[in-house]
């Protein structure tokens, strides 16, 4: 089933569905302070294969929650969010990332999933290249292929290469922020989930990043960005999908 | 990549006396897979690892291994009900392995590192000197121990050297499943990094699991796929490593992840 990425079933141009999200709905239960914060209700979201939709909506509205549970890093608290798996030499197959099968969504995030988060964490003294690399092998390439591509995003991300043997911990915000890109398109994932990939980047790699999505997305990839940065939202993305509409009001 | 499902414990219970050790434990851990057990002191961390690990008989529950048959399927065998002793001392010996918080309890101190080693491949069968030898040395440079160190005794090994050099002798046999009590307890940070860093590399180039236990969540965060957070000697709450510590839902497991000091 993997031809369905260069086959579109539609006729807008959309592949298929890989992300199908309703009813979806959240609360976290802070038991030291003994009180229920609701943050989401009626999560609805559709994602197609090719498309690249942003989540916008004021701080606070769930943005990065939504992107959390889709990842399975949050727990839902009803609703479904169903997502297309690639399966290892069978068909692909929907797993619902709500429902408690760990298995599966470790499954999901080493072949299917990758999220690009704003934050690097990586185990002290492992060199860059590792660490950029790892994701491909891990999702079944060839370790000199995978490391290959790990040194020609490293290039594009114009991080030196006499850095790439040295752990990332000790580099800059912004150096760390484009060896957490690489890591994240270092396996070329049917869906992303991208949080803000361009923030605290000059103008040079942020056009960058943005070729790197674009490809990404033209290669077939479902993605959903969060961008503070409006011109990058208009340029790469074909829809916004404005969260505040699952805001859950406060009782 | 995760694998097939290689043990189990359920319902584990170990009382003692009327003193609660642990209470209706059930895990289950598949290949190429890190399980960490959190918790802070006597929930109960320790028990469930000695149980597990076939050092404790349990008051009641299942501690079960799991062995793939030719037809591909799992067979379940309780190591303490279904195994003889001898059965249950050469799955330790070979398939299973432990790792000690303390190198001192995992070795032999008056031997040397080579010695160590071939040790525990004797104790599985492996009879030819040479080959022992062989073996040994090459262990060493996959845990990062010069090699001409072989003929020292760990006496003469800094604290990160010892524990590298445990790990060896439990890996040296090829056992599928680890355990490990907090395995960089008491090292240097730059040590435990380092530590860290070779488990992480062990576990993926052999598809090892591990089941280990430690009270220190940022090892649990590099190293552990998924977690369970003991508290009284119940497992309260289970789950992705990330998804426990990010988005934790047991007044305790918040308590715990609220109390990390940030750095």
């Amino acid at each position: 089933m993997a031809t369905t990425r260069s086959e579109p079933d539609r006729t807008d141009g959309r592949g298929p569905v890989q992300i199908d999200i309703s009813g979806l709905k959240k609360s976290f239960h802070l038991f030291g302070q003994n009180v229920s914060i609701p943050v989401m209700e009626g999560g609805e979201l559709c994602v197609h294969a090719g498309e690249c939709v942003a989540l916008i909506g004021e701080s606070g509205a769930g943005k990065s929650t939504l992107m959390r549970m889709i990842y399975g890093n949050y727990r839902s608290n009803g609703g479904k969010i169903r997502v297309r798996c690639v399966a290892q030499g069978g068909p692909e197959k929907w797993i619902d990332v709500g429902l408690p099968h760990p298995h599966e969504i470790i499954e999901m995030r080493r072949a299917t999933l990758g999220y690009v988060s704003q934050f690097l964490r990586v185990i002290p003294r492992v060199s860059t290249l590792d660490i950029v690399a790892e994701p491909a092998i891990a999702a079944g390439a060839a370790p000199e292929e995978a490391v290959a591509r790990a040194k020609q995003l490293l290039s594009r991300l114009r991080v030196r290469e006499t850095l790439w043997g040295l752990s990332p911990l000790t580099f800059s915000g912004g150096e760390q922020q484009r060896v957490n890109i690489a890591r994240g398109f270092a396996h070329r994932f049917p869906i992303m989930l991208l949080d803000e990939p361009t923030a605290s980047l000059d103008a040079v790699n942020r056009e960058t990043v943005l070729q790197l999505i674009e490809e990404a997305r033209d290669d077939g990839a479902a993605i959903i960005g969060i961008f503070h940065d409006s011109a990058a939202r208009a340029r790469i993305c074909s829809r916004e999908i404005d969260v505040s509409a699952f805001t859950a009001q406060a009782a | 990549m995760i694998g097939a499902p290689l043990f189990k414990l359920s319902g584990l219970t170990k009382l003692y006396g009327a003193r609660v050790g642990c209470r209706h434990a059930s895990l289950e851990v598949r290949a190429g897979e890190v399980l960490a057990v959190v918790g802070e002191s006597g929930s109960g961390k320790s028990t469930l690892l000695s149980c597990a690990s076939g050092q404790m008989l349990p008051t009641s529950g299942g501690v079960l291994h799991g062995a793939t048959s030719p037809d591909g399927r799992t067979v379940w065998r309780d190591i303490y009900q279904d195994l003889s002793e001898p059965e249950r001392r050469k799955l330790l010996r070979s398939e299973w392995a432990y790792v000690h918080q303390d190198a001192r309890d995992g070795l032999r101190m008056s031997v040397s590192a080579g010695g160590n080693i071939g040790e525990r491949m004797m104790a599985a069968g492996a009879r030819r000197y040479g080959a022992i030898r062989r073996e040994a040395e090459a262990w060493l440079a996959r845990v990062e121990i010069p090699t001409d160190r072989l003929d020292d005794r760990p006496t003469a090994f800094s604290g990160g050297m010892r524990q590298r050099l445990q790990i060896a002798r439990a890996l040296a046999t090829g056992p599928k499943l680890v355990f490990m009590d907090e395995p960089t307890g008491g090292l240097d940070v730059s040590v435990q990094a380092r530590l860290l860093d070779l488990v992480r590399r062990l576990v993926a180039e052999y598809d090892l699991a591990v089941i280990i236990v430690t009270h220190d969540l940022a090892v649990a965060r590099l190293l552990a796929h998924r977690m369970v957070v003991m508290k009284q000697g119940r497992i309260v709450e289970s789950g992705l490593t990330d998804q426990i510590l990010d988005d934790p839902l047991h007044p305790y497991s918040q308590l715990l992840v609220s109390s990390i000091l940030q750095t």
